[in-house]
């Protein structure tokens, strides 16, 4: 069989049905055997936007995203897409070409020496040098993806040994003697944690991403309703506790809320739980939770104490640690009156600084009250994606998310051109389901030739797009930081988002007047195919409430 | 709901102390089994430099199993928080055993050698001075000999001291390594 056959078996063996991808010159024999190969494969128009798309059926559906690229550009393209899968733990396989062996070394055409490139930003990455190795090495790759903690690997495969002849071998033994995520979680550290929660008087649970990632939704709610424990969760995180909730704070750090992040201020107890401390939620981190005692629960032993010294680490996964945490802090019976006072003392922010805006009072379109009519429109049901910036925050801080893997983000690499690519992806993997990108309009043009990609392929994507014709958060960074000094934040009113959509093959349509949004929004979701939606919103809107780059959490401002 | 939880159940926060992430202050001896496979010296460096550590010294070599290879290296403990050093390494695949040697329960050696310029027909000085190290002169010509020392880093840098003088013109070190005491397997 050749290589390229069995790299197609392997996917089928990991379950892939469908992959993202452009071919060139060296990974023609893997389109080649693609053909007619049995995994449904999506052309997208930039491999940037074939990287997202992966990222984002990942992320919407918890299998691995798989992506191709050709050697050379087509691999460097891929890796904005990568380092985003690093910094969010996604689960991603890409397998890019590479020019022949006797060509590398050699500057040949179309080379780049993509594992050397990608080596900081990928979770694990090998470059085939004996065609007999591609089995083992493919499914290596998904194991390392998928297990642990979630991440991007890298396989770059030279032309000619893809073409070569080997014999396959269904299931081949993996050879990773060096990588053994632990899981389990140390009981007695688990016993700890519970005697701890059950002694602290002003205990906050915050969850990120990592909670998703391991499927323990239902576990963290678990917890957090054993007793009335305040919950918080990073924008990693959202979905992961239902929002709204009597013991949802809404999410933390720079653009969350102040109740949430006054609790963390105040708590005397803080367990972490697939959160890694990131500087946008702590903020100043000197002056981060000051008077707080930490358990940190995750299954990467390097994110213990990185950030943030923890008093009782537990390293595993959260699927199977939360349960047996659940039952050792039942067992202990701790009387729930004493979180009255803490209680108290939130809900008292909670009534002083609700998340809140001032609406016009004519038909100007306010950011905030987009995104309501988007969780109006949707009932709250759709896949959310989103681009980077100031409309990523507010649909963050106004659309409550009551379920896991129904928010997409670019959190930690903050990568703009993000929503779109990522959104074809997860409508995908969720053919069913609506799904709306809430694009800016800055973000918006970096990826959106994968409009192309959704007509071609019939990806019934909506974009709704937050159109201020600024690159708002900076343009906002630059009011509040540099005296108003707009430079180069001014996007004009190029394109005309309709006629592009209109060009595309999509539907174009546009909002300008708040009273007619929600009837324009439901008649983009009621639109067959993919819509773009330009929605003209207040042009000098800032997100607040906000701690002020290397502040501290009790200097919120606005 | 509970009574007054069981007195083995109190436990005051105050007790809970943090875990590491502190700095130790001294020299650390990592001694590092890895997969002998391509790239994966580029992946340890990659990693020490994206994320701010910093190597001291360095020493490669295979083992007696040829898949394998071992990496000696030392870091300042002062400078990063050795505990982050050796759990961002074990994420790398291909790194399969660390070792944070104990400086009491460990033998080090590394090998130097010294180019001394020997004009001024000092040379039977410099070879006194080698003697007293039980260094080995390994070559010699008329303006110069070359001395071979083995040692500690403290033996090597005493001996360079020593030699300094006489007009050093190159020092060649290969760096650390290292092996355990008795019969624990480093």
């Amino acid at each position: 069989m050749r290589a390229v056959d069995a790299i197609v078996e392997c996917l089928k063996a990991e379950g892939v049905d469908t992959v993202f991808g452009i071919p060139g010159g060296a990974n023609l024999p893997t389109y080649d055997a693609l053909y007619d190969g049995g995994v449904r494969h999506i052309l997208c128009r930039h491999e940037q936007g074939a990287g997202h798309a992966a990222e984002g059926y990942a992320k919407a559906s918890g299998r691995v995203g798989v992506a191709l690229a050709t050697s050379g550009p087509g691999a460097t393209n891929l890796t904005t897409a990568i380092a985003d899968a690093v910094m969010d733990s996604v689960p991603c396989v890409f397998i890019t070409g590479q020019v022949r062996t006797d060509m590398l070394g050699t500057d040949g055409f179309q080379e780049a020496d993509v594992t050397g490139i990608t080596m900081p930003i990928v979770k694990h990455s090998s470059m085939i040098r004996d065609p007999r190795d591609i089995p083992r090495e493919i499914h290596e790759a998904f194991h390392i993806a998928r297990t642990g903690r979630p991440g991007p690997v890298l396989v770059d495969i030279p032309q000619d040994l893809s073409r070569a002849d080997i014999d396959y071998e269904p299931n081949p033994a993996l050879q990773l003697p060096g990588y053994q995520p632990k899981s389990e979680g140390n009981v007695k550290q688990i016993r700890l944690a519970a005697k701890a929660l059950a002694n602290a008087r002003r205990p906050v649970i915050y969850a990120g991403g990592g909670v998703v990632s391991a499927e323990a939704a239902a576990e963290l709610t678990e917890l957090c309703t054993s007793d009335r424990f305040p919950v918080t969760l990073t924008i990693m995180g959202l979905g992961a506790f239902p929002a709204p909730h009597e013991q949802w704070l809404g999410w933390l750090g720079m653009h969350g809320t102040r109740a949430a992040n006054y609790a963390m201020d105040e708590a005397d107890l803080i367990c972490a739980i697939g959160a890694r401390f990131d500087d946008r939620v702590t903020g100043k981190l000197a002056e981060f939770a000051p008077r707080a005692k930490f358990i940190h629960i995750d299954v990467d032993p390097a994110e213990i104490s990185k950030n943030v010294p923890a008093h009782i680490p537990i390293v595993g996964d959260a699927k199977r640690i939360l349960p047996k945490l659940v039952r050792e802090y039942r067992a202990l019976e701790a009387d729930s009156s004493r979180l009255d006072a803490w209680w108290e003392r939130i809900h008292g922010w909670q009534e002083r600084y609700p998340l809140t805006y001032e609406d016009s009072d004519d038909e100007e379109i306010k950011p905030q009250f987009m995104i309501e009519a988007i969780h109006e429109a949707t009932g709250g049901e759709a896949i959310i994606t989103s681009d980077v910036g100031q409309h990523q925050m507010w649909t963050a801080q106004y659309y409550p998310f009551s379920a896991p893997r129904r928010w997409i983000n670019s959190g930690g690499l903050g990568t703009m051109g993000f929503g779109l690519p990522a959104a074809l992806g997860a409508q995908v993997a969720n053919p069913e389901a609506t799904v709306v990108c809430v694009a800016g309009d800055g973000s918006l043009p970096m990826n959106v030739q994968e409009l192309a990609t959704c007509v071609m392929e019939d990806i019934p994507v909506k974009v709704f797009l937050m159109n201020n014709f600024y690159l708002g958060m900076v343009r906002q960074w630059q009011e509040l930081f540099w005296g108003r000094r707009y430079s180069a934040v001014d996007m004009g009113t190029s394109p005309d988002w309709v006629k592009l959509a209109d060009a595309f093959g999509a539907t174009g349509l546009r909002a300008t007047e708040k009273s007619t949004l929600l009837d324009t929004m439901r008649q983009a979701l009621e639109t067959p195919g993919p819509v773009v939606l330009d929605v003209h919103v207040s042009k000098e809107e800032n997100v607040y409430p906000m701690i002020p780059a290397g502040a501290a959490a009790r200097d919120m401002v606005g | 709901m509970a009574e007054e939880p069981a007195a083995s159940d109190v436990l005051s926060l105050d007790e809970l102390e943090a875990v590491s992430g502190a700095r130790t202050g001294r020299r650390h001896l990592l001694s590092v089994l890895v997969e002998n496979k391509p790239g994966v010296l580029a992946r340890i460096a990659g990693l020490f430099s994206r994320r701010g550590f910093n190597i001291e010294t360095l020493a490669v070599g295979p083992t007696d199993d040829p898949t394998v290879s071992r990496i000696t290296l030392t870091v300042d403990g002062a400078a990063h928080p050795i505990d982050q050093v050796t759990k961002q390494l074990h994420k790398l695949v291909n790194v399969l055993k660390i070792r944070d040697l104990d400086p009491d329960e460990t033998v080090t050696r590394e090998l130097a050698l010294f180019k001394v310029s020997a004009d001024d027909g000092r040379r039977a000085e410099i070879v006194g001075v080698a003697d007293i190290f039980r260094g080995k002169v390994i070559d010699v010509s008329k303006r110069s000999v070359t001395v071979e020392i083995t040692g500690t880093g403290a033996k090597i840098e005493a001996f360079e001291e020593l030699v300094r003088p006489f007009g050093l013109v190159e020092l060649v070190r290969t760096g650390e390594t290292a092996v355990t005491r008795g019969r624990l397997v480093t």
